[in-house]
């Protein structure tokens, strides 16, 4: 191994580390309350050594927890891409478009999952299409805005192209603006995944439904804290594995 | 009325820092199955002029005809070889050329249409790197492409903006060697644009001096009394070569009253 990827590996190790003696020493000193990162381990063994049991519906392995959020967020980000893309393009596309929507984009945008939960609620009367409508609803806003970039910032030269070929409008749109735009489009994706991610442990604790997020709420009212932070540590590592993989797509996209 | 008429065309860019005169009259005229060549400095309004006779922009005053039609937008029957090549990145050599075949042959069966972007592939000695994106080619190749795309057009009149000028000195001289031969081939009328007087004198039948800006006018066609088909060797030693080259030096030296930003490579 040379000295730059032993750095590589060593130096976040340390980082990781020193993370857990200042947690360690925390839940030691100021509050008692905290688990240490041992007991977190040992009370949360059982959830992460067999990661698929299953004793009732609120009493399964982190596996089986994670699987359930990670199969509602899909729906909600695949929502979220097939409603955000089209509307994306339309307004990059259309300055009318543009010009009638954009103030309410921009104003749907910075609301909170926290508001549109309830709503959803009222809407669907059922707790899982309210969570994929909030899912949904809070991370199409990337897509949406990062194609609409994408489009407009298409060169001048590329349309010049299309326009001395005459192309129709369904070539203009398949053969020049979207692959034009789509490096723009997945970073818009690339984030949307990361705010639906962010948005499911809030419906989760909202509606009660099993998955990561519902198990936290529900081992902090049943006063289980360690169990709260396997559920953190939980989210964050597949929040950093989703990211890592878009992150991925997205490279590949940019290098065509 | 000749086949190309460009008569009086003046063009100004309004900006919010101020109005950029660059155009101011410009008149031209080319016959059928000609090559012309309009050399200036660089910035004097060139690609301006390209711009307008292929419809992208318009003009400000005057007219451009093309075979008795005016010009009022772009159209493949004026094919062009952009400055900066404008090849689509994520379409390979093939895709690139197929694009314009596809666009101006909608009737023809999918096999002829192909059968012809090979042909196009191949005329300018692609074949190998057929299946390649534009930005794993060489400038000279990418040239090529954009070369290829143009002809695909089958343009009435094909504009080339600057197209070699990009280039080393030594891929420069196979380009406009290959230029010649394919020119032999297909007769095609072009308006070549360039900043390099021996490329014009070499390439063209008349070449036009364009005068620095701002309002750039093009001076009196100078005519190349030189034979086709031609060769590259001894060509600069004949009187037909030193005259032309003469006549346009010394229109280009003559027109400049304030010293132009940057000059061409081998004006003056
Ligand atoms: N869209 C535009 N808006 C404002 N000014 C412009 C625009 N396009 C060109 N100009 C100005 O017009 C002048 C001529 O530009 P043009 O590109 O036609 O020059 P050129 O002769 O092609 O130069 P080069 O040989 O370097 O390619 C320049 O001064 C340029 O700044
Ligand atoms: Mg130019």
């Amino acid at each position: 191994m040379s000295r730059t990827t032993a750095r590589s590996v060593l130096l976040p190790v340390l980082g990781v580390v020193g993370v857990l003696v200042i947690w360690t020493v925390i839940s030691e000193t100021v509050t008692k309350e905290l688990p240490s990162p041992l007991k977190t381990w040992q009370e949360s063994r059982r959830y992460v050594l067999e990661p698929f049991f299953k004793d009732g519906e609120m009493n399964q392995g982190i596996g089986r927890l994670a699987f359930y959020s990670l199969v509602r967020v899909g729906k909600g980000f695949l929502l979220a891409l097939a409603i955000g893309t089209p509307l994306g393009f339309l307004l990059g596309l259309s300055r009318s478009f543009h010009q009638s929507f954009d103030p309410i984009v921009q104003f749907l945008r910075p609301i909170s999952p926290l508001a549109w939960l309830p709503l959803g609620l009222v809407i669907f009367q059922k707790s899982e299409p309210a969570a994929i409508f909030t899912i949904a609803l809070c991370a199409m806003w990337p897509t949406v805005i990062n194609t609409a970039v994408g489009v407009r910032s298409i060169s001048q030269d590329y349309l010049n192209v299309g326009r001395v070929l005459k192309l129709s409008r369904f070539k203009m749109l398949t053969k020049i603006i979207i692959p034009a735009s789509l490096p723009y489009v997945f970073t818009g994706y690339r984030l949307s995944l990361g705010l639906a991610w962010l948005v499911i442990v809030a419906s989760e604790m909202l509606t009660g439904t099993p998955g990561v997020g519902g198990f936290l709420w529900q081992e902090y009212n049943s006063l289980v804290y360690s169990h709260i932070l396997l559920s953190v540590i939980t989210i964050g590592a597949i929040g950093f594995t989703l990211d890592r993989v878009m992150g991925f797509v997205e490279a590949r996209v940019r290098a065509v | 009325m000749a086949f190309l008429e460009v008569r009086g065309v003046r063009k100004a860019f309004v900006t919010p820092r101020g109005t950029t005169d660059v155009l101011g009259g410009v008149d031209l005229a080319l016959e059928d199955g000609e090559f012309v060549a309009v050399v200036g400095y660089s910035g004097s309004g060139k690609t301006t002029l390209v711009n307008l006779v292929a419809g992208l922009l318009t003009a400000d005053a005057g007219e451009i005809v093309l075979d008795g039609e005016r010009v009022s937008g772009p159209g493949p029957e004026r094919g062009i070889v952009f400055q900066q090549y404008s090849l689509l990145p994520w379409m390979t050599v093939h895709e690139n050329v197929a694009l314009a075949v596809d666009a101006v042959n909608p009737g023809l069966p999918s096999r002829d249409r192909r059968r012809i972007t090979d042909e196009l592939v191949d005329l300018v000695n692609l074949t190998p790197a057929a299946w390649k994106r534009p930005r794993e080619l060489s400038g000279g190749m990418r040239q090529r492409v954009a070369v290829a795309r143009g002809l695909a057009m089958q343009p009435k009149l094909l504009l080339m903006d600057e197209p070699f000028s990009a280039l080393d000195a030594l891929t420069r001289a196979t380009l406009q060697d290959e230029l010649l031969r394919i020119w032999g081939e297909r007769r095609t009328t072009v308006i070549l644009i360039t900043n390099d007087v021996d490329e014009a004198i070499l390439l063209a039948d008349r070449i036009y001096p364009m005068t620095p800006g701002p309002a750039a006018t093009l001076g009196p066609a100078i005519e190349v009394g030189l034979p086709r088909p031609r060769q590259r060797r001894h060509m600069s030693l004949t009187p037909a070569y030193q005259k032309a080259r003469q006549a346009l030096v010394e229109f280009l030296k003559s027109s400049v009253t304030k010293p132009p930003a940057r000059l061409g490579p081998q004006v003056a």
